[in-house]
Order: C-alpha cells, then sequence, then structure tokens
C-alpha cells in the first residue's frame, strides 16, 4: 500500500523540496503586497463542548504558499479545529488569525480569498459540472473561467454530466473545482481522497501539487501518511486536542534522528552473540535487527566481519522508520 | 454581481434543478392535477351548498387544489430540499463561499413562489377547460396576493420545520403526518359543509384553511368585489412571522447527523 521507503523519505533531496523551490518566486512576490507571510497564525487555541474540551491549547502557523498537513486519530479535535479556521465554528479561546482576520468575524472579502474542500459534502445532483461551477462563480468577485478549472480537475469529459451521474472521485474533483472556482489563496481540503482507488489518489495528488504551483497555501487534513509525504511541506500531528509533534515529512517526531533498521540473516553456524554489535533476533529464523543511527560506519563494520570471516550474510536490508511508525508512535493511546 | 443581480443568478440555478427533478415536478405538478380530476370524478360535477351558497363541485376545488399545489411546493418540496442540502453539506458548501445567507434564501422563496404560480395556473387553465370553472377578472389581483402570501408563509414555515428534522429520510413521513391531517380538516379534500364544526375550528387556527379561504374567496362566483380576504392574509403573515422567528432560533447550514 505504501511506497517503498527510499522513494519517498530517501535522499534530502525529496519531493517536497524540490517543490519548495518552484514555490519560493511565487511566495516571495505575494509576501511583497504587504500582505504577512503568515496565512494561518493560530495560539492558544481552545473549544469545549459542554465541559469536554475538544481542543486544548493549539498552537499553527502556516506560512503563503506551503502545504501544510495536519494528521491526527479520529476525535483527535482536526475538524473542530478545521471547521473554526474555515469560520463554520465559534472557539471558546485563544487568537485565531486566517488571512489577517478573525473567521469568526469573517466578512464576504474574507470568504472570496478562502476555498473550502468539507470532508463529506455531496454535489448538488441536478447541476451539470458546468453549471454548478456557473453558479458558484458567481458567487465570486473574480472567478476563474470555468473551462480552466475543469480542466484543472481532469473533469473536462464530464463537464455536461450531471452531478448524480459522477462517479465518487469525479464528484470529489467537483468538490475541488468549487473552491478553486473563487481563485482563493487559502485552500483548505479535509480528507480529499478518501475513498479513492490508487490511480485516482495519484491522480489527486499531483493536482494538489498543482495548487502549489499557483501559488496557493494548502490545508490538507489526511489519514494517510503516504498522502502527507508526497505533498506536505510540513506537518503537524494532533492528537488529544494539543499538537504533538511538527515538522517536515523527514524531520516529523525526530524522524531525521531515529535509529536505522539494518536486517539480515546470520551466516550458518553463527549466533547472535558472535556478532561484533548488540543484536536482537527477529521472529523469522536466523534473522537479526540491528538498530543503528550511523548507518555507514555500521555496514562498514559489518562488511569488514563478514569478509574477514568469509561469511555470507543474506538479504541485507536498511530501512529508515516510516512517516507511519512515527505517527503511529505519537499517537499511541496514553497507556 | 450585485446582490439583486446575484438572486436572480441564484434563481435561474434553483428553478433549474427543481425542474430536473423527478420526484419535485411530480409532487407539485402532477399531483395537484391527479387530485384535481380524481376529486371531482369521486364526488361528481354536481351543485354543492357550501356555507349556504350554491356552488359547483369544481368550483369548490379548484381553489383547494390550488392551495394544495402552493402547499406542496412552497412547503413539502421546500422542507425536503433543504433537509437533504443541508444533509450533504451543499448549504455548507454555499454557506463557505462569499455569497450572502439572504441570497440563498431570497432565492430559495422566489422558487417556491415562481412554482406556486405556475402550478396555480396549470389548475385554473385545467379548471377552465375541463370544469368550465371561470375565474372572475375583478379578483386575479386577489389571487395573486394569495398565492405570494401564501407561499411567502410556507416558505418561513419550510425553514422552521426543516430544523426539527434530522435527515431527509425523516422528511417525506413528518410531512405527510402534518400535512395530510390538515388537508383533510381544511375542506381540501372533503367540502367544508360535511365536517363538523370542532374539526372547522382546529382547522382555522392553522394556515392550510386559510389560505385555501383567500383563494375560495377570490374563485367565489358570489364574491362581490376585488375578493381579498384580508383576515385570512393578516393569519397567514402571523404564521410567517412565528416560522420565521423560530427559523432564526434554530435553523442551521450544517449537517445534523442521522
Amino acid at each position: 500500500m505504501y511506497g517503498p521507503p527510499q522513494q519517498v523519505g530517501g535522499g534530502d533531496a525529496s519531493l517536497s523540496d524540490q517543490w519548495r523551490v518552484d514555490a519560493a518566486p511565487v511566495a516571495a512576490s505575494a509576501a511583497a503586497d504587504r500582505e504577512s507571510a503568515l496565512v494561518i497564525d493560530v495560539a492558544g487555541l481552545r473549544m469545549a463542548y459542554d465541559g469536554f474540551e475538544a481542543v486544548r491549547g493549539v498552537d499553527l502557523r502556516v506560512r503563503r504558499g506551503e502545504i501544510f498537513t495536519f494528521l491526527g486519530p479520529n476525535g483527535a479535535g482536526k475538524t473542530t479545529t478545521v471547521e473554526i479556521l474555515e469560520g463554520h465554528r465559534k472557539r471558546t479561546g485563544g487568537e485565531v488569525r486566517v488571512l489577517g482576520e478573525d473567521p469568526q468575524h469573517a466578512d464576504r472579502r474574507w470568504r472570496a480569498r478562502v476555498g473550502v474542500v468539507l470532508q463529506s459534502s455531496r454535489v448538488e445532483r441536478e447541476l451539470t459540472v458546468r453549471e454548478c461551477l456557473e453558479l458558484y462563480a458567481g458567487y465570486y468577485p473574480k472567478p476563474r473561467p470555468v473551462r480552466e478549472v475543469i480542466k484543472l480537475v481532469g473533469l473536462e469529459k464530464k463537464a455536461e454530466a450531471r452531478g448524480a451521474q459522477l462517479s465518487g472521485g469525479q464528484q470529489r474533483r467537483l468538490d475541488v473545482a468549487l473552491a478553486l472556482i473563487g481563485d482563493p489563496e487559502l485552500v483548505f481540503l479535509d480528507e480529499p481522497t478518501t475513498g479513492f482507488d490508487p490511480s485516482a489518489r495519484r491522480a489527486a495528488w499531483e493536482m494538489i501539487a498543482g495548487l502549489r504551483e499557483l501559488g496557493k497555501t494548502i490545508f490538507l487534513t489526511t489519514h494517510y501518511m503516504d498522502e502527507a509525504e508526497a505533498l506536505a511541506d510540513r506537518i503537524a500531528v494532533l492528537n488529544a486536542g494539543v499538537i504533538v509533534a511538527e515538522g517536515t515529512p523527514s524531520t516529523l517526531g525526530g524522524r531525521n534522528q531515529a535509529a536505522y533498521e539494518i536486517s539480515f540473516g546470520l551466516p550458518d553456524g553463527v549466533t547472535v552473540d558472535a556478532l561484533p554489535f548488540p543484536a536482537r533476533t527477529l521472529s523469522e529464523p536466523g534473522r537479526v535487527l540491528i538498530e543503528s543511527t550511523e548507518v555507514m560506519a555500521t555496514l562498514h563494520a559489518l562488511a569488514g566481519w563478514a569478509i574477514e570471516r568469509g561469511a555470507e550474510v543474506g538479504d541485507l536490508r536498511v530501512r529508515r522508520p516510516a512517516l507511519e511508525d512515527v505517527y503511529l508512535a505519537l499517537t499511541e493511546p496514553a497507556a | 454581481m450585485s446582490d439583486v443581480a446575484l438572486v436572480a443568478h441564484q434563481l435561474r440555478y434553483d428553478l433549474l434543478s427543481i425542474w430536473r427533478n423527478p420526484q419535485s415536478r411530480f409532487f407539485t405538478l402532477a399531483l395537484p392535477v391527479i387530485f384535481l380530476v380524481l376529486l371531482t370524478s369521486l364526488f361528481g360535477n354536481h351543485t354543492n351548498h357550501v356555507d349556504g351558497v350554491a356552488i359547483k363541485n369544481s368550483t369548490y376545488y379548484v381553489p383547494g387544489i390550488c392551495t394544495l399545489g402552493i402547499i406542496a411546493s412552497s412547503f413539502v418540496n421546500l422542507v425536503i430540499t433543504i433537509t437533504a442540502q443541508r444533509e450533504s453539506g451543499v448549504l455548507k458548501r454555499r454557506r463557505s463561499t462569499p455569497v450572502p445567507a439572504w441570497v440563498l434564501i431570497a432565492s430559495r422563496a422566489l422558487t417556491a413562489a415562481v412554482v406556486s404560480v405556475v402550478v396555480v395556473a396549470v389548475i385554473v387553465v385545467i379548471g377552465r377547460i375541463a370544469y368550465g370553472v371561470r375565474v372572475p377578472s375583478s379578483t386575479i389581483p386577489a389571487i395573486v396576493l394569495a398565492i405570494i402570501v401564501g407561499a411567502a408563509c410556507f416558505c418561513c414555515l419550510s425553514f422552521a420545520v426543516a430544523s426539527f428534522i434530522r435527515n431527509e429520510d425523516a422528511a417525506q413521513p413528518m410531512l405527510q403526518a402534518i400535512i395530510l391531517p390538515l388537508y383533510f380538516i381544511s375542506g381540501i379534500f372533503i367540502p367544508k359543509d360535511e365536517l363538523s364544526g370542532t374539526l372547522r375550528d382546529i382547522a382555522s387556527v392553522f394556515p392550510v384553511s386559510h389560505l385555501d379561504n383567500a383563494l375560495f374567496k377570490a374563485f367565489d362566483p358570489a364574491t362581490t368585489g376585488s375578493g381579498i380576504a384580508g383576515n385570512d392574509l393578516l393569519i397567514l403573515a402571523a404564521w410567517a412571522v412565528a416560522g420565521l422567528l423560530v427559523a432564526l432560533w434554530r435553523f442551521s447550514w450544517s449537517p445534523q447527523g442521522a
């Protein structure tokens, strides 16, 4: 289900770093128009429902032009936080600035600068894709051309199809198109690829990455670690109403400093105690695991030891801790 | 786009959606026609007495079925549409855009009014052609006024009632439970003279009978003058205000969950 580790997290020049270089000039010019480089600035956000505190002091900073990814298990307070940022819910405490304004008192001008893809919204069944976009285009002062937005989300062949005739993935694309028709600066995407098949998900990622190229700031919530890894410039993990970690996909939760896992099959007749470093046996017979933060030195020593003894080290694997491992450790329910 | 132009823009798509929805077409347009044909065939088109005045059955039923048509389009269909759009996130998504809430509501109300006028026109034309029911030209303004006040009243009530319905599956049975008994005791299906005084008293509290009275007065051959039923229209307006207040207090744009 997840891509091979070297593809997603491997080198320092990860996918997200390449993207950031491309997006930089756009971000710089946008910052020049006296607008703060911080698109979202949240301090000490709190939200209580009937005595239960769903959000307990969240701080968030999202910079212009980045894809900010918000992770967390169900019930962590993600949706509540996003709804407050979108201006759909009133908070009980803390400071919130989105595009320089408090979303709680947002006016029409502010709404025209924000695009929202809700987690569960269905399309308007009786209108065609084109009609629906024309309807929404009328709401905005400076909409993008309908035809261009249809092309952006890849619905050219379905432009004349009614909402009721679209597949789940196509409906989600229309959702995204409706969020983009007003040419917003900031787009909230709440679990945009839930229920997609793998190829539709890849296509959606390309589309979202394309939005960053347009200079949009994206606030993405997702349950999929591969999605976060492929798209995010920065990630924040919310658990039980507080941010438990924040960083880039490669540094989140100290992932860049975490030990690599080196595993291999023991040469015949060698026990785990005979190895030159501490290792532990795995459930697979004859297989051992070494954890190391200095991978090259460990591999060098291992190779030297094996050559010296004329022993064969079988099926050698080096694995970096997956984002999912980091995430699961961060969101583990307190024992 | 100015806000007034925005209402017209929204109205165009709201009307298009209603027209394309087979369920809306059936319940708002076909069903009233079926009822008119059914009731006049069932009870015959002979002459009857209502409040001591001789009147043909069809002349009695045309305003009643117009009432039913107005309520079907500006109440039953509207509550179902609002509930479905709220639960499917359509309303919340629209509220995420710069469109003002009042534009969406005004367009909905106008949609209901336009459909009501069309339904009434269809019923009146069928009544004229098939049953020879005459519409006195002097009372046409009274008919239009009754349609507009009636549609506005039931529109306000729709937003109030929709706020009590949690999902669209519950909407249809709940609405029928409210509206069917009212149709029966308000003289829509059964001539008022055949109803007991108690039932008529109960009915007189609710807006259905007052909309029927207002329309009946305009169609009644015995009516002289403009045919505007001031008291009935005032009671409809009072219900409209009550509905509006409840809607302002309770109405939500976000899904309420099953």
